[in-house]
């Protein structure tokens, strides 16, 4: 029997987790306190996952950057793609929260979308009056 | 948008406790309630704060930090919020007049039946901690570098130090990761993380990114830009231990050591600070020791997670709100709230004697010290134990709560003062 410790991430309380393996395959999760943290510990030990947030470059809004988030998680060892994916994306104001940005990034299955509205960035709008 | 001479509720600072405060403000019944800002847009700091993470609580999903101000932006104009943007408030008196300027209006003043104070914290500098040596470019505070990458897109530097486990800073190590950016290792004096530890699992643990406790910087070193760092190790009592020095080679050095209330213009308000918190004492309605003035959020106390900040809005949006409809409210009598064995404070700081009448009290608590196995979070009066919960642990870096509920009602009343106690269960 082999055991992997983790903290779990699922939630800010960061329950200790023991995951059992027997052959490969959770036998048991222990030190979660509720059953995302149950899923998270069987994850964790096969294949970890992670949400990513990062930025897209954008034309006429008002702040050059868009933050994006994928809408689910992706595997860990291939964060370093779907950044690339997402440094290489570019778009357009005005954008609505949870435009998609990238449809099926990278092959995941996951969404890129976006974290928030990005107005056009407009000389007469009060929201932009910091501008020159 | 042209403005009123006077408002039933004005929020000062469109952050999520400004927010949540003007929703509900307006949602109890005010009027019109008008939020006031000095950036050029609403949502404060979480517009910078691009990770997931936020509201698991309140809408019981992972959202990034500018999803979660969009879902309250949403809201505040949906319910009739009315907003000032690019204005900053100069002044505020005890009788609730406020002094502004604007690029649109210049100088200009308006009164409130009800204010929300929502200004939030700031982040603690290079001066706060006296870090000794050279004084080159290159020294930042997380949240400037944060602001940098993920609204203004640039890069502050090239390889980085931070100083200090806070979550800005770990959350930063990973971002500058993500823009190819080297972070040699952070450092931390105290001998526990000082943020979450779903941080430190995903934010250094997983990119391989080096936590160094118990450690600190003794020099910065470099002309015009930051050329290294001198780190120490420290003992227990932040005494540099001779012989552990070694020099980092960096460009720049990032601190993550603190937040502080903002509350420069609750004093100005006459507002009495607490020494502990640097934020208002406040009751269970979030109410300062000035009548119709209201806080919420970070500028009461630095909270770590924004959920809680919503819901500390909430209730002083509420009571802003019943406040301003109804100034004849009688002068309460309150209990006051200990911080007892291992507490670092409690809010609120005192209890209208019969709040929980109305409903469930939340008490909101920081630790001193860390105790790594089951504790007991106990309030107490001077005659008998009135509830106690257990947590697995208790630590400086994470907010605890406790609820007091109406069947304490009877033993509040009853009370000369209560007190909060963290303690082993092992010790009981």
């Amino acid at each position: 029997m082999q055991e992997n410790n983790f903290i779990c991430t699922a939630c800010p309380m960061g329950c200790k987790l023991i995951v059992r393996m027997q052959d490969g395959e959770v036998v048991k999760v222990v030190g979660n306190r509720c059953r995302r943290g149950e899923t998270y510990g069987r994850q964790e030990a096969i294949a970890p996952q992670r949400m990513v947030a990062s930025t897209v470059r954008i034309s006429g809004g008002l702040h050059p950057l868009l933050p994006v988030y994928t809408k689910g998680s992706v595997p860990k060892r291939r964060i370093g793609e779907v950044l690339a994916a997402i440094r290489a994306a570019r778009v357009s104001a005005p954008v609505k929260a949870g435009q998609v940005i990238l449809a099926n990034v990278i092959g995941t299955g996951v969404d890129v979308i976006a974290s928030r509205d990005m107005p056009e960035y407009s000389k007469s709008s009060p929201e932009n009056s910091k501008h020159p | 948008m042209q403005h009123k001479e006077i408002y039933d509720v004005v929020v000062i600072g469109a952050g999520p406790g400004g927010l949540a405060a003007a929703i509900e403000a307006k949602k109890a019944g005010a009027r019109d309630v008008l939020v006031i800002e000095r950036d050029v847009e609403l949502g404060g700091i979480l517009l910078q704060c691009i990770h997931n993470g936020f509201g698991l609580q309140t809408f019981k999903e992972d959202l990034p930090g500018p999803e979660y101000a969009q879902r309250f932006i949403n809201e505040a104009r949906a319910v009739g919020v009315e907003f000032l943007l690019d204005t900053m408030v100069m002044d505020l008196t005890p009788q609730r007049r406020l002094h502004l300027s604007s690029r649109q209006y210049g100088y200009f003043t308006l009164d409130a039946r009800a204010v929300v104070l929502a200004m939030g914290c700031r982040e603690r500098t290079r001066a706060q901690i006296r870090i000794p040596g050279m004084r080159p470019n290159g020294v930042f505070t997380a949240g400037t570098a944060q602001r940098w990458v993920n609204v203004e897109g640039y890069m502050p530097g090239k390889n980085f130090v931070i100083l200090g486990s806070g979550d800005i800073g770990m959350i930063m190590a990973r971002r500058l990761t993500f823009e190819g950016a080297k972070v040699s290792r952070v450092l931390e004096i105290q001998s526990y993380l000082s943020g979450l530890s779903r941080n430190y699992v995903q934010c250094l643990q997983d990119w391989d990114i080096p936590l160094q406790l118990q450690h600190t910087i003794k020099r910065v070193i470099g002309k015009n830009r930051v050329e290294a760092v001198e780190t120490v190790a420290v003992d227990d009592h932040w005494n540099f231990v001779p012989g552990s020095e070694e020099i980092i080679p960096c460009d720049t050095l990032l601190l993550s050591v603190g937040l502080i209330p903002e509350n420069e213009l609750s004093k100005k308000a006459g507002v009495m600070l607490d020494p502990v918190t640097s934020g208002p004492f406040v009751d269970e309605r979030f109410q300062t020791s000035v009548p119709g003035i209201f806080a919420a959020g970070n500028v009461v106390h630095v909270y770590d997670l924004v959920d809680y900040v919503s819901v500390a809005g909430n209730t002083a949006g509420t009571h802003a709100a019943r406040y301003a409809l109804d100034e004849s409210e009688v002068e309460a009598d309150y209990v006051p709230l200990k911080a007892g064995k291992n507490v670092r404070y409690v809010v609120p700081h005192k209890l209208d004697r019969n709040a929980l009448e109305a409903g469930d009290v939340q008490l909101q608590l920081r630790v001193t010290q860390p105790i790594e196995e089951d504790v007991w979070l106990e309030v107490r009066s001077e005659s008998a134990s009135i509830v106690r919960r257990s947590e697995r642990y208790a630590r400086p870096g994470e907010m605890v709560t406790i609820l007091l509920k109406p069947g304490m009602a009877e033993a509040v009343r009853k009370a000369e003062s209560l007190t909060v106690d963290v303690y082993p269960k092992a010790e009981a």
